[in-house]
């Protein structure tokens, strides 16, 4: 089954570390979306504002390098980012992502090639289309991918306890 | 078949041969939760629907980060936490000892061989005594402390070899951050780092921790040292049959071998505001500094102490500069307070500030403001990380720290 | 007609041989102190408002940062910045974690008989040498800052008459908050509060400290004593003399008069959320706590760390209660460290903290949260004054502060 969907792309660079995606004096907030605003704020205080549900992120490599705080992932993914495609991700962040069900799409030279603003049709497991070039993107291993389709680790555990 | 000490590592764990890239399911020996996670870590337990941790004598919970509080909020996580704790009857709660990662080997919780997960990327520092130990979200730990196991990739191991004696004023931080350097800020991504060679053999368990505890900042998995005696004699335990295993084969295979000779080694910076912006102090030397930083899990331990002391004894920080003094633990205090160190770096114009992460995770403890430079012996210069963006972070030695106290300028000790 | 010791010194401030309650004087002011609290506010003014701003005489500025430090946002720092620029560029006598500033000033400024501005109210604190201070806003400062004078209503006074001695286990704090409940939170307002008699010369400088830095929270426009033999012994092992020794002649006029046996005093508690609404502490017990503080300008010397090294040597913080122990400069943190305090606290479970303001003033370190009840020595306890607007603050001793640190709840020392 594909499920192709259509993006807007903010572009961010190398070494897109924790603390910028949010910084820790945010971290303590009761609710994920009261954290929102504050995502990304020391490198482009405006992003989080101009974020619409559905728009994705291209960035360099290394992103989420820095610390474990799974606040980086969950507020990604409650700006309504429906994936990340970046050159590689630190791994952390990486396994924090896949819990939370945030879609990562590691490619090496979308990054290059891209500009902020346009739009790329994303069908994931398979290829990313931006500007009629075509981009082959890898599926992920078999385990992450069940915990995605489970919609993130919480609801896995939920189902292995006979919850769901 | 020949394996690195963390296929050997997780092979004992898992009763059978493991190779790089095998996805095995550990079973835990600790689990390190700390008071920025806990709260979130509870929540997502309690949704997972588990009625009881699996095993709480192996969890750990940690207040540090919020210690003291700066904030109103602040207190909401301790009290999450105490709940937490009454609820599912975990007894390992530190609320006022020090900066979690000081206390997992300190107060003889991690072992050699042991497998331990944290809610905090510098839960690698356990590998300074042939543990394997990394850092995960609040989901896996949730998950964790419902079941007692977590899946993982065996991970490739990178060899870093250093043979000799460092010069004087060359730390083991300052070796850290030369192999960052040299293998940039995601080089070692996914894999083991592991540290050898007769230089290390020599280093103080501080220093190994100092080494362990920044090797996520090249992107590790983790960063290993094989148990030695010194080792055990630390943990408290005597050096067996089961420790010497504990150790690579002569002809393991590596992604890649990092060979350095120590005479060779210079004192270094992480400049801003990358981690493996490294560069000679000597190269940086001279740039005006407000705020001289000394602590955290990475440099917050009586051997740093004691080489602030050495250089500020009968001496004063510079005018109009702060020194920030943040031991990582109480333990480490009372020793300072006990042998004298504490007087001197207090009689210097040290501020010196409660055990706790302090400044290293910029909820206080020396926040800073637009331009101004602070020289730190922690493990992250990001931008924003002490306050503003516009602060730039220099990560170096606590000798490095106190000589430039001392000139108000970064200068090489 | 005699003069009070408020009247002498704005008399002698004012060039005058005689001055009575009620007049405005145009006074020359020996010093002048300000902390990050408001500092950066006057400096602004001073660069904005002001045409041809100056410094009437640098000498007499004295700064101080002990707010907000090590500072605990970006926001604090630069108000830090902007005073550690302006002080090094105007050659300004500067603190900057050296401790609180009342207690800095007490260790190496105030001189009896001197009048002194200090834009933070407890600046009271320096009559237990004598010394006129009050607390004045950054525009009074600055305008003091500018000219070097500034006017004064020479106040009233009431007369405190000692006697008799504190029993064993009751300090000054008890002391102090049983006369603020007795005049009430305004009863001193515009008025000095004057202590004098035989009793006084049984209180320690501590303790007048400690009496003097809260007489403001009876409103009082300033607390003095009179000079004895306790006091001059404090000056001399600083390396200080007076400018001049004041009593009150014995035919000054007081507004009003007290004769307080100490041996009478009670440990005390002044409850949520104001000064004056004390009990005796045994009404409180059982009171559950989240946070204990000894410290402050208020009971962070080292005679009240001795109190509460006392209480808890051998035991320990209860579990879930953090206990903050602010030593209130770093002479009195070092004393603390070689007579092994430090160590006791800690041993304890205690959090032993860098001199600073901070939970007294409820920012910075030690902030409770919604819903959390501390005990303190701090100086006030009005609501949200310790952090979350939805908090409790109990104001006692260094005995019952610390005493209830280890029980988890409201205790006092001797039940313990």
């Amino acid at each position: 089954m594909e499920n192709t969907f259509t993006a807007k792309i903010w572009v961010l660079g190398d070494d897109i570390d924790t603390d910028i995606i949010l910084p820790t004096e945010y971290l303590a907030l009761k609710t994920v979306e009261d954290m929102k605003p504050y995502a990304f704020s020391p490198l482009r205080p405006e992003l989080a504002g101009l974020i619409q549900p559905g728009d994705m992120i291209v960035a360099g490599k290394n992103f989420g390098c820095g610390s474990s705080r799974e606040q980086a992932p969950e507020v990604v993914k409650a700006l309504g980012i429906s994936c990340v495609v970046a050159k590689s991700y630190a791994r952390i962040f990486f396994r924090n992502a896949i819990n939370n069900g945030l879609l990562l799409i590691e490619n090496a030279d979308l990054y290059d090639e891209v500009t902020e603003g346009g739009t790329a049709e994303v069908t994931p497991g398979k290829d990313i289309i931006y500007n009629g070039k075509t981009y082959e993107i890898a599926s992920l291993p078999a385990n992450l991918m069940e915990i995605l389709n489970a919609g993130g680790l919480v609801k896995a555990m939920r189902k292995r306890n006979g919850l769901d | 078949m020949a394996h690195t000490l963390i296929e050997k590592l997780i092979g004992n764990k898992v009763g059978k041969e493991v190779f790089p890239g095998d996805i095995v399911t550990v079973p835990v020996d600790w689990c390190m939760v700390d008071d920025i996670m806990v709260a979130f870590a509870a929540a997502k337990f309690e949704e997972m629907g588990f009625a009881k941790i699996w095993d709480p004598d192996k969890v750990v919970l940690i207040y540090d980060h919020f210690l003291p509080t700066t904030q109103a909020d602040d207190s909401r996580q301790f009290r999450a936490g105490n709940a937490f704790a009454d609820k599912y009857g975990l007894k390992n709660v530190h609320r006022t000892d020090g900066i979690c990662h000081q206390l997992m080997t300190e107060a003889g919780y991690v072992k050699p061989g042991d497998i331990a997960f944290g809610t905090d990327s510098h839960t690698t520092t356990y590998g300074c005594v042939g543990a394997f130990s990394t850092g995960i979200g609040y989901t896996e730990m949730a998950g964790i402390l419902g079941t007692g196991e977590l899946w993982m990739k065996v991970p490739e191991s990178i060899k870093v070899v250093i043979d000799g004696t460092l010069p004087s004023n060359v730390t083991s931080k300052d070796v850290i951050l030369r192999i960052i350097g040299d293998l940039t800020a995601s080089g070692a991504t996914y894999q083991s780092l592991e540290f050898s060679g007769s230089t290390v053999d020599n280093m103080t368990l501080a220093s190994r921790m100092t080494m362990s505890n920044m090797a996520v900042e090249a992107g590790a998995k983790c960063g290993i040292f094989a148990p030695d005696e010194k080792t055990c004699e630390y943990c408290n335990i005597p050096y067996t049959e089961k420790e010497k295993a504990l150790r690579p084969d002569a002809d393991a295979s590596y992604s890649r071998i990092l060979t350095y000779k120590a005479e060779d080694m210079v004192p270094v910076m992480a400049c801003p505001s990358l981690v493996d912006n490294i560069k000679p102090v000597s190269e940086v030397s001279g740039t005006k500094v407000d705020q001289v930083f000394l602590g955290s899990c990475t440099n917050g331990r009586l051997e740093d102490l004691h080489a602030a002391a050495e250089i500020l004894k009968d001496r004063h920080i510079a005018p109009y500069l702060k020194m920030i003094v943040t031991p990582a633990s109480v333990k480490i205090y009372r020793e300072a307070l006990a042998d004298g160190t504490l007087g001197i770096l207090s009689d210097a114009g040290a501020i010196i500030t409660t055990p706790g992460c302090g400044l290293c995770c910029g909820r206080g403890g020396g926040i800073l403001c637009d331009n101004e430079v602070v020289v730190a012996t922690n493990n992250r210069n990001f931008l924003g990380r002490m306050g503003t963006s516009k602060v730039k972070i220099y990560l170096a030695s606590p000798k490095t720290a106190a000589m430039t106290a001392l000139t108000g300028v970064i200068t090489e000790a | 007609m005699g003069m009070t010791i408020a009247e002498k010194i704005i008399a002698c401030a004012a060039g005058k041989t005689e001055v009575h309650a009620g007049d405005i004087e145009t006074v020359t002011l020996d010093r002048l102190m300000s902390n990050d609290g408001t500092t950066h506010l006057t400096i602004d003014m001073f660069n904005n408002k002001i045409k041809h701003p100056r410094i009437a005489d640098t000498s007499k500025l004295v700064w101080i940062v002990d707010h907000n430090i090590p500072a605990d946002s970006p926001k604090t720092a630069a108000s830090q910045k902007k005073m550690r620029d302006f002080a090094r560029e105007h050659g300004i006598t500067f603190y900057e974690g050296e401790g609180v500033c009342h207690q800095v000033m007490m260790e190496n400024h105030v001189r009896p008989g001197e009048l002194i501005f200090g834009a933070d109210s407890h600046t009271c604190a320096y009559g237990a040498l004598g010394a006129f201070g009050t607390g004045v806003g950054c525009t009074d400062y600055l305008y003091a800052m500018v000219t070097g004078t500034s006017w004064l209503l020479v106040p009233e006074t009431i007369r405190f008459n000692l006697t008799g001695k504190l029993p064993e286990g009751v300090y000054a704090r008890d002391l102090i908050l049983t006369i603020i409940g007795k005049i009430s939170a305004n009863g001193a307002n515009y008025r000095a509060m004057e202590f004098a008699g035989e009793g006084l010369h049984t209180l320690t400088m501590a303790d007048r400290i400690s009496i003097c830095n809260l007489c403001v929270e009876a409103g009082a426009k300033t607390a003095l004593m009179e000079v004895d033999d306790v006091a001059m012994e404090y000056l001399t092992a600083h390396g200080r003399t007076p400018k001049a020794t004041f009593a009150s002649d014995p035919d000054a006029v007081f507004a009003e008069t007290y004769d307080i046996d100490l041996s009478t005093i009670r440990p005390i508690v002044a409850k949520p959320h104001f000064v004056d609404n004390v009990v005796p502490a045994d009404e409180c017990l059982g009171v559950k706590i989240d946070e204990a503080f000894l410290g402050s300008c208020n009971n962070g010397r080292i005679e009240d760390l001795r109190v509460g090294a006392a209480v808890i040597k051998g035991k320990k913080v209860a579990p879930k209660v953090r206990f903050l122990v602010v030593p209130a400069s770093r002479s009195v943190y070092k004393q603390a460290m070689e007579e092994g305090l430090l160590d006791i606290f800690m041993e304890s479970g205690a959090i032993v903290m860098n001199p600073n303001c901070s939970v007294c003033w409820g920012a910075c370190q030690g902030v409770i949260g919604e819903g959390e009840t501390l005990i303190s020595t701090g100086t006030r306890n009005f609501k949200g004054r310790a952090g979350h607007k939805d908090s409790f603050v109990y104001l006692a001793s260094a005995a019952t502060v610390t005493a209830s640190a280890v029980a988890g709840e409201i205790m006092t020392a001797d039940k313990l």
